[in-house]
């Protein structure tokens, strides 16, 4: 579009915009004196407030739009900043080396109020990768997961109560209950997609959090269950900064696992499946790949992860009850996976780091919260919809090719 | 010659509409069937029947993948069709259009593979090497069917004509006995086409695939096919060699129309 034309679009616009607030912004009757103030003023503001607005609005747009049509490939000048840094062993070593270091360091270096926080962070880090098997890759929207995180909590928690079972006996417990809900949810859903999915895994997410509200005498309802025991070490007894940094490493240490378990899958026979049903469902079976079976290993293997993060998080708080386990905490798991990126390890952490973490260090601004997180996920949308991230496709040893490697962009 | 695929009166009806009316059809083995006839003839879901994505209303369906290894399909699973020997094409291009061109082949090799779960997170040496495979294979094919020097580039950036020869690439990595192709020459340009042509022709001689296509462009059903069957209305109106076909007025009167005769 001509910038003369983006003008005169925009000139309308605020034109338009004028008229509309015109009744309540400049005309004001003050019922005292009787008389109608004219507040010209207001006018002003309106009209260039919303003139420079969707000008730059649609200069993004456009910007964005030409940005599409040259599909650059191959090139390794062409590839953005970001990716030609991370190619380069000279930087993205010492930066990992750093970052390795600085994730050991941080509960020494930080109050443990941070390294809460931190470890909470890391949770949805967890969550987000998990989540991002099924959504990201498989391409299932599922908006009832964090009745995976449900599951793994209170079975943590009732066992841990009426058992008195450990933290370490537990973890790969509610993992396996999580990835047994998983396919208990894929199966009536195997034959949904896209809206359809979506609704009937929110109700999903809903009727095991209202189970735990309403069978009080299997979860204890609303009031929820407390005292519950913290992860052990070898029988140490840990004073409550100690137990604090101890979670901390090892939600640490269940986040590189799981990065580690994620980028084996998705760079694996299954992962490509995964992705290919996401793609084209029909032609993926007419490639001989089990729908069936591809979708519940995706449901299954995504909700593993919220299962055993489930018993963590009761660990860490020690308590819990099903206002823990919202919709809204499935809406951030999802958002976290799509501001990051679909299917970009890398993008879902960031992605969850920044979510949880910048609420944290901004609490001035805490009254615009959902204010803010609306507009950032708009403008996602709109100007990066595949995310902070973009997920690369893996080039593969071929032929003559050797061990040159050209990424091509996803 | 021994015959591949058998089809006895196969129907398929939507609701009211019968789109495939008893249609009998035999492909034998390295033999070039053409399907034929004029739009919503029904042959696109007689693929559709064939390769389980609708299960027929009546008829059988017998497959031989291997002399005397002769079995009925109906109602079978699409992708048990598909592991027991028949690859399709689309007619509106079905690509992964997000994964490369190298992947989109590897996953018509998924079939041919059994690494699970655990093989995936444990890598094993077993894994290493049927993942190497699975990339060597589906290089190689992609060199036969001159789509190498794209190997990494995303699907959806090749061109048009690229993108239905990676449909038959993947379609070939399954590994097939018979290969069903939906229009491959549609919005292809003559130099394409003339490649295209080339191309079956070796998949046929090389790999010995037998080739059942459907196909508008009547130069390349005729330079191609070894027997052409039509189809119209649901119902097989005609069968036999290029010559035979063009001769027979109740092909020229479906391909023509009803008012044009009578109107003369
Ligand atoms: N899933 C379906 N439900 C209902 N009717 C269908 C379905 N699939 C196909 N049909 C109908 O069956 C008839 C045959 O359609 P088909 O797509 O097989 O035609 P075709 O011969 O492939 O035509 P073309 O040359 O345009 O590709 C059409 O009338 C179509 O509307
Ligand atoms: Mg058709």
């Amino acid at each position: 579009m001509k910038a003369s034309e983006e003008f005169k679009k925009s000139f309308f616009i605020s034109l338009w915009f004028m008229l509309l607030t015109f009744p309540i912004l400049v005309i004001r009757v003050n019922t005292i004196e009787k008389v109608v103030e004219w507040r010209w003023r207001n006018m002003a503001f309106i009209g260039i407030g919303s003139f420079l607005l969707s000008f730059v609005w649609r200069r993004l747009l456009s910007r964005k739009e030409k940005g599409r049509q040259p599909a650059e490939t191959g090139n390794v000048e062409t590839l953005p900043l970001g990716r030609r840094l991370l190619a380069e062993p000279r930087i993205y070593r010492p930066a990992l080396t750093a970052l390795a270091l600085f994730t050991i360091a941080f509960p020494l270096l930080f109050s443990s109020y941070q390294t809460n926080i931190m470890t909470t962070a890391l949770i949805y880090v967890m969550l987000g990768l998990g989540l991002n098997i099924v959504v990201g890759l498989a391409g299932l929207l599922d908006l009832g997961y964090v009745a995976f995180y449900a599951v793994g909590a209170y079975s943590y928690a009732l066992l841990n109560h009426h058992f008195g079972l450990g933290f370490w006996t537990i973890l790969p417990v509610g993992g396996l209950l999580g990835a047994l809900f998983g396919i208990l949810l894929g199966f009536p859903v195997l034959r949904l997609r896209g809206d359809y999915l979506a609704i009937v895994t929110l109700g999903f997410g809903e009727i095991i959090r209202l189970i735990l509200e309403n069978w009080n005498a299997f979860s204890f309802g609303p009031s929820g269950i407390a005292n519950i025991s913290r992860p052990g070490l070898f029988g140490i007894s840990m004073t409550l900064n100690e137990a604090t940094i101890y979670i901390y490493y090892l939600m640490v240490a269940l986040c590189l696992f799981t990065i580690f378990v994620v980028n084996r899958l998705q760079d694996s026979r299954i992962g490509r499946a995964w992705i290919a049903l996401r793609e084209d469902e029909v032609a993926c079976q007419a490639m001989g790949i089990d729908k069936t079976r591809t979708k519940l290993t995706a449901f299954a293997l995504g909700a593993t992860w919220a299962g055993m993060v489930g018993v963590i998080f009761a660990a860490k708080t020690t308590f819990i009850n099903p206002a823990s386990f919202t919709f809204m905490e499935s809406a951030m798991i999802l958002s976290i996976v799509v501001l990051g990126g679909m299917g970009s390890i890398m993008g879902v952490i960031l992605g969850a780091l920044i979510l949880i973490l910048t609420p944290e260090y901004l609490r001035a601004f805490s009254a615009y919260r959902m204010l803010l997180f609306g507009t950032a996920m708009v403008l996602m949308m709109v100007f990066r919809p595949q995310g902070i991230v973009t997920n690369i496709r893996r080039v593969y040893r071929y032929g003559t090719k050797g061990k040159e490697s050209r990424p091509a962009q996803a | 010659m021994d015959s591949v695929l058998t089809v006895n009166s196969l129907t398929m009806n939507f609701g009211g509409l019968r789109a495939i009316d008893s249609v009998d059809l035999e492909v034998r083995q390295e033999e070039i069937v053409a399907l034929i006839g004029p739009n919503g003839a029904g042959k696109t879901t007689f693929f559709n029947c064939l390769t389980g994505i609708y299960e027929p209303t009546e008829g059988d369906i017998f497959i031989s993948p291997t002399p005397g290894g002769r079995r009925r399909i109906n109602g079978i699973k699409i992708n048990r069709i598909a592991e027991m020997g028949i690859a399709r094409t689309f007619q509106n291009i079905r690509l992964f259009s997000n994964m490369t061109v190298l992947e989109n082949v590897m996953i018509g090799r998924h079939c041919r593979a059994k690494a699970g779960v655990l093989g995936a997170v444990l890598r094993g040496r077993k894994t290493r090497r049927e993942e190497q495979e699975i990339v060597d294979r589906s290089y190689e094919i992609l060199v036969r069917t001159g789509l190498a020097d794209q190997a990494d580039e995303p699907a959806k950036n090749l061109p048009y004509g690229a993108q239905r020869r990676l449909e038959i690439a993947r379609a070939l990595a399954t590994e097939p006995f018979l290969l069903l192709l939906d229009e491959p020459a549609a919005g292809m340009n003559p130099r394409e086409t003339d490649e295209l042509e080339e191309l079956i022709v070796r998949i046929r001689d090389e790999a010995k695939i037998s080739i059942l296509m459907i196909e508008h462009d009547m130069r390349m059903v005729m330079s191609l096919s070894n027997r052409i069957i039509v189809l119209d209305y649901g119902e097989k109106i005609a069968e036999g060699t290029a010559a035979q076909i063009w001769e027979n007025p109740v092909v020229i009167k479906a391909y023509l129309g009803e008012d044009f005769q009578g109107d003369a």
